[in-house]
């Protein structure tokens, strides 16, 4: 299994590879279109993250020592940043998701979806993927 | 006066437009968000602060003077635009959403009592709706809606059934901001003066397209943003009639506003400066009268055509796109074409649009209510200006199919 910053190098070579804009955004399109769907038992108003134009869902649980992210959002290009998040930080341990710099994000241009601060949820979803980490650190 | 609608010269009274944006030439049709900016306006900016700044009334040098000169010669000039009675009668506020506050606290607070109704439309934004509701729980009044059916349109029967001996005020939009509507404000304030209950008109979306005239109209209070109509943000502008606002109770209090301070009372200076208080934003008051000057520059009729072509052939070509829909149909539109597109989330268009360099608005453009009449999460909006052009529409159709095409 590749640590956190293992994944995040992958993603960042990935995005490399792409010549313009409308590449990388079919890419991501490409993995909102292919995110594991989410059981519909999880989509709950406590695990609903309210954008102010599309909401995210977020459930973590504990498998072994490892914590796992289950995760969906109305928009696609949303949906996509879930599944890199999910492929970067889900089973691996709660300490390992605290500690985690999520630097990609920057480095494949993407940074203008975190900073729509208000409007899609996301920054509010990393957060809580962190708040998760801690309450199972707290646990353990 | 221009006499001819010469579009390249009027785009470049507006700097702005000209750039590129994510590598491809800007395509702003987000003008019902905010306009932008004649030329005009931003040197008036520029030359207030460079040379005419002080504070305004107190002083008794000349920087002072030009200030209050420059600053109460807008007041004229909205006077003019208006064709309101009076200069007294023009308040400058920070924008629609603090005109509405203030005329809800003070009007709302003095007037409204337990069983009394304000009457909202389904079409209103959230300033329209909220600023009431907080004054009906302070004061036990209700707030009731005037339906809206599937293309847009107020019912106007239901509104007539509304307006019982209850109703004190009935707060409209004039254009509804999120799908284009002109309500049939004239009409509706016949018939709320008939029960004897007063109206306001949130004049946000329409005043940059259209001439008001609040005495042929009979308005009670109007409402509306600078910065929606080519001027600078954070002026607003509230008109009233008189005899309302001299017995509304002020709403802040502070410098600018008092007649005489002492600890055992204070008296209240005359209109409009008794809704004034404190230090006005001198700066972007003044400059917004050369945005009324430019307006005055135009020729009317042709800035209507302009903007009604626009809205023909967006509405013709968007059409034309299988699955779009066009949400708000209504015969009497303004220049704005919301839709929304089968299985596509509209942040996806938005998000994908901006890469194009087209600048539209996504999402529920602050009139939830409306959304939830639709059964809509949110729509796209284009919504256009007349220094827009028919190319621009056609890089932007160009530019949604092709991220109709990414998001299928
Ligand atoms: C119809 C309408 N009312 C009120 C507002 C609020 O205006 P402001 O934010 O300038 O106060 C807007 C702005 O979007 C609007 O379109």
């Amino acid at each position: 299994m590749a640590t956190i910053n293992e994944t995040q190098d992958e993603l960042i070579e990935e995005f490399g590879l792409f010549e313009d804009w409308a590449d990388k955004y079919e890419y991501l399109i490409d993995l909102g279109k292919k995110l594991s769907p989410m059981n519909d038992a999880f989509k709950t108003e406590e695990n609903v993250i309210k954008g102010c134009q599309s909401k995210v869902w977020l459930h973590a649980e504990k498998q072994g020592d490892q914590v796992v992210f289950f995760a969906d959002s109305e928009a696609i290009i949303v949906k996509g940043m879930i599944s890199m998040l999910i492929r970067v930080l889900s089973n691996h341990t709660a300490a390992e998701i605290m500690q985690a710099d999520l630097y990609f994000i920057d480095q494949i241009g993407m940074s203008q979806h975190l900073a729509q601060t208000r409007s899609n949820g996301l920054v509010a979803m990393v957060k809580q993927m962190k708040n998760y980490a801690i309450a199972f650190h707290a646990i353990a | 006066m221009v006499d001819k609608f010469d579009i390249e010269q009027i785009r470049k009274d507006f700097p702005i437009l000209d750039q590129q944006v994510n590598g491809a030439p800007l395509v702003y049709f987000d003008n019902a968000a905010t306009t932008q900016k004649p030329q005009m306006v931003i040197d008036a900016l520029n030359h207030y602060y460079t040379h005419d700044n002080a504070n305004i009334h107190r002083g008794l040098h000349t920087l002072a003077e030009r200030a209050t000169t420059g600053y109460e010669l807008t007041r004229k000039k909205l006077k003019d635009f208006l064709n309101s009675e009076s200069t007294d009668q023009i308040i400058f506020t920070s924008g629609t959403t603090a005109g509405i506050n203030l005329v809800a606290q003070t009007y709302g607070r003095a007037n409204f009592s337990k069983g009394d109704v304000i009457l909202v439309s389904n079409l209103e934004h959230h300033s329209n709706i909220v600023p009431w509701q907080m004054i009906a729980e302070e004061t036990g009044a209700k707030v009731q809606v005037i339906p809206v059916d599937d293309t847009g349109v107020l019912d106007l029967s239901a509104y007539k059934a509304l307006l019982t001996p209850h109703v004190k005020l009935v707060a409209v939009n004039h254009v509804s901001n999120s799908i284009g509507t002109i309500n049939p404000i004239e009409l509706m304030i016949d018939l709320a003066h008939e029960i004897g209950a007063k109206v306001l008109i949130d004049g946000a979306q329409s005043v940059a397209h259209f001439e008001i005239d609040v005495q042929a109209l009979d308005i009670d209070f109007l409402v509306f943003s600078a910065h929606k109509l080519f001027g600078p943000t954070g002026v607003g502008v509230l008109y009233g009639k008189r005899e309302l606002l001299e017995a509304m109770p002020p709403y802040q209090g502070g410098g600018e506003m008092i007649k005489e301070v002492s600890f055992s009372g204070t008296t209240y200076n005359e209109l409009p400066y008794k809704f004034e208080a404190g230090t006005p934003n001198i700066a972007d008051v003044y400059a917004f009268g050369f945005a009324l000057d430019y307006l005055k520059s135009l020729p009317k009729n042709a800035v209507w055509e302009q903007e009604k072509a626009l809205l023909d052939y967006a509405t013709e070509q968007l059409s034309q796109i299988d699955g779009l829909r066009i949400v708000g149909q209504a015969p009497e539109k303004i220049a704005v074409v919301s839709f929304v597109i089968d299985g596509v989330h509209p942040q996806d268009i938005g998000v994908l649009l901006d890469k194009f360099g087209v600048a539209i608005r996504t999402g529920h453009h602050c009139a939830q209510p409306l959304m939830a009449r639709y059964e809509l999460v949110g729509t796209c909006r284009a919504s256009f200006a007349f220094y827009n052009t028919k190319s621009e529409i056609d890089l932007f159709v160009k530019a949604l199919k092709r991220t109709i095409m990414m998001l299928s």
